[in-house]
């Protein structure tokens, strides 16, 4: 579904990204660790259009995406959330949600005077769209209040539930578990899972939290100075030594 | 005739508050909801005012025109013509900083006045355009002092109906999907964009639509004096002066800038009246204190009210009923 190959990333003579190369199969849920700085947030970056990469190329859905922007690869099916929430704070939190879905006619200046009717009805649809998803994260309290005063769990959730407004076919998780109480982050696994067996989304999961990517993740790769270490199901990742040496900094003679 | 003269005083007053009222809400769409620094107003009003001015008056040699349609005609002209003008515009500058197009937009609004001061043939140059067809002028049946009120009452009530319709329609579009779009652009480009909205495009669609009601008030001006000439595109009583209205009455709020009109020209004119009273030695150095006492007004706003008088609504929240408007 999504091959990167050979992407590099340099910010000004700082390589943050060094020839990275993986590909997520449809339907899975693919773990992306590594130690902090590895580019792991980079690489998403680039995957989504944040960050055009200085080379290498990014297929989707069989078709090269590397110089597409944001916009138009959320118009591809290719959605993301970002490690520190940006919900919009001034937008209520059923309004984050009523503003992410593509193409309402109330976009339109023309339809809002010509077309009244036609955009009060998607507008319904819309609102009814998301209460439902509010109500599948347990969010339907706080609709409406503005964004920026939820919590930072909250604020994960509505990042995550963000990308349920849309017919999303690849979601990018960035830390979603990251500040999240333990009761929220166990909750927040089931909705991935149901969300991926239910509604067929593939994710990919950048994640510290261990017992989520066990849980969740196959295959996980671990990424480090830029660039892929290994890649495949959770224990022989992390029976990896050379892992073990990125993380905790020690040398596969000292592990031994 | 005390009375009569006060009445066509406020009347005066009341169709430059409805024009500048234009220009406000126009200001409005960029700042107050696009979060675009358009400093350069006056363009705007120029391209509008002299484009309705060729298309309404009689020929005249030297210049292009003669084409005599109606005034609503003119009017329309004038607000597509400063949306063409405000395209091209839109689509080099919006991609800078905030600060670097109000420097941007400064310098097209002179380069626009120097090209309506010299290209003759365009604009009739310094002398400017004469003889601009106001509508509802002719009261034969009246005296008259009070056929002069009754034209006056008339176009104030045409500036009024152009008021509120372009109001009603701009609330309309705050209101709808398009105002949500636009407010979370405004709170979070980056998240926007990764939520499919073209960020670039809906900047360029709402400085030509505020570009357009500028257009449109300039038009108003025109037919109202029944001249334009160069002077009239000060950029201090056609940019800066809108810049406070809509500061002062409370950006992204459409009543506030209405508001904000109605105050700051109040008192700017009032104003004039108190430093006409003086002797001449002074009166000519108390201009340049108004121009510091709307300075002064805008200092104290922004320290001590510095949503304005009308903060935005929480437009969105469906218990706006119950919470009112403040939100902060």
């Amino acid at each position: 579904m999504l091959e990167l190959d050979q992407l590099v990333m340099d910010f000004s003579g700082f390589r943050a990204v060094n020839g990275c190369s993986f590909r997520v199969d449809e339907g899975s849920i693919t773990g992306l660790i590594g130690p902090n700085g590895a580019g792991k947030t980079t690489l998403f970056n680039m995957i989504a259009g944040a960050l055009q990469p200085t080379s290498g190329r990014i297929r989707f859905l069989g078709e090269d995406v590397t110089n597409l922007a944001s916009h138009e690869l959320f118009h591809k099916g290719l959605v993301r959330t970002f490690q520190i929430p940006h919900e919009f704070h001034k937008l209520t939190t059923l309004e984050n949600l009523m503003m992410v879905p593509p193409a309402q006619p109330g976009e339109s200046l023309f339809s809002n005077w010509f077309a009244w009717g036609r955009v009060k009805a998607a507008e319904a649809e819309v609102e009814k769209k998301a209460y439902e998803t509010l109500a599948f994260l347990e969010l339907s309290h706080v609709a409406h209040e503005l964004a920026g005063n939820l919590s930072g769990g909250q604020k994960k959730l509505l990042e995550l539930g963000r990308t349920m407004m849309t017919d999303a076919k690849l979601v990018l998780l960035d830390e979603p578990a990251a500040g999240v109480n333990r009761t929220l982050l166990r909750k927040l696994e089931t909705k991935i899972e149901i969300l991926n067996k239910e509604r067929g989304y593939t994710f990919i999961l950048i994640e510290h939290d261990m017992e989520m990517i066990e849980k969740l993740c196959d295959p996980v790769v671990c990424m480090a100075e830029g660039r892929v270490l290994i890649q495949g199901d959770f224990q022989t990742v992390r029976s990896n030594p050379q892992v073990l040496e990125a993380y905790l900094g020690e040398t596969t003679g000292d592990a031994a | 005739m005390e009375y009569l003269g006060l009445l066509n005083y406020a009347i005066f007053m009341a169709i430059f508050i409805g024009i500048y009222a234009l220009l406000a809400l126009g200001l409005n769409i960029q700042w107050g909801f696009a979060g675009l620094f358009n400093a350069g107003i006056a363009g705007f009003f120029a391209v509008g005012a002299y484009t309705s001015a060729v298309l309404t008056t009689e020929y005249a040699d030297g210049r292009i025109g003669g084409f005599e349609m109606p005034f609503f005609v003119g009017w329309i002209g004038a607000m597509l013509a400063a949306a063409l003008v405000a395209w091209p515009i839109g689509k080099i500058c919006l991609r800078f900083r905030s600060d670097y197009l109000a420097i941007a937009s400064i310098g097209i609004a002179e380069i626009i006045r120097l090209v309506v001061k010299s290209e003759a043939v365009l604009t009739n140059g310094a002398r400017g355009i004469s003889g601009i067809p106001r509508p509802a002028t002719e009261f034969p049946t009246l005296a008259q002092e009070t056929a002069y009120l009754a034209s006056q009452a008339a176009y104030l009530a045409i500036v009024v109906v152009v008021l509120v319709a372009a109001y009603v329609l701009v609330e309309r579009q705050f209101n709808a999907p398009w105002g949500r779009m636009m407010r979370a652009i405004r709170d979070n480009e980056g998240a926007a964009k990764a939520m499919g909205k073209d960020v670039e495009f809906r900047r360029l669609q709402a400085f030509i639509f505020g570009s357009a009601l500028m257009g449109l008030g300039g038009a108003l001006f025109a037919h109202f004096n029944r001249s334009i000439t160069p002077e009239a595109i000060d950029p201090m009583v056609a940019t800066f002066l809108v810049w406070i209205m809509l500061i002062l009455g409370g950006s992204g709020n459409n009543r506030g800038a209405i508001l904000g009109a109605a105050v700051v020209w109040i008192i700017w004119s009032m104003s004039e009246i108190a430093t006409d009273r003086l002797p001449t030695e002074y009166a000519i150095q108390a201009k340049y204190i108004r121009l510091f006492l709307i300075g002064l007004m805008l200092q104290l706003v922004l320290r001590f009210r510095p949503e304005g008088l009308l903060p935005e609504p929480l437009r969105g929240d469906r218990r706006a009923k119950r919470s009112g408007a403040d939100h902060t």
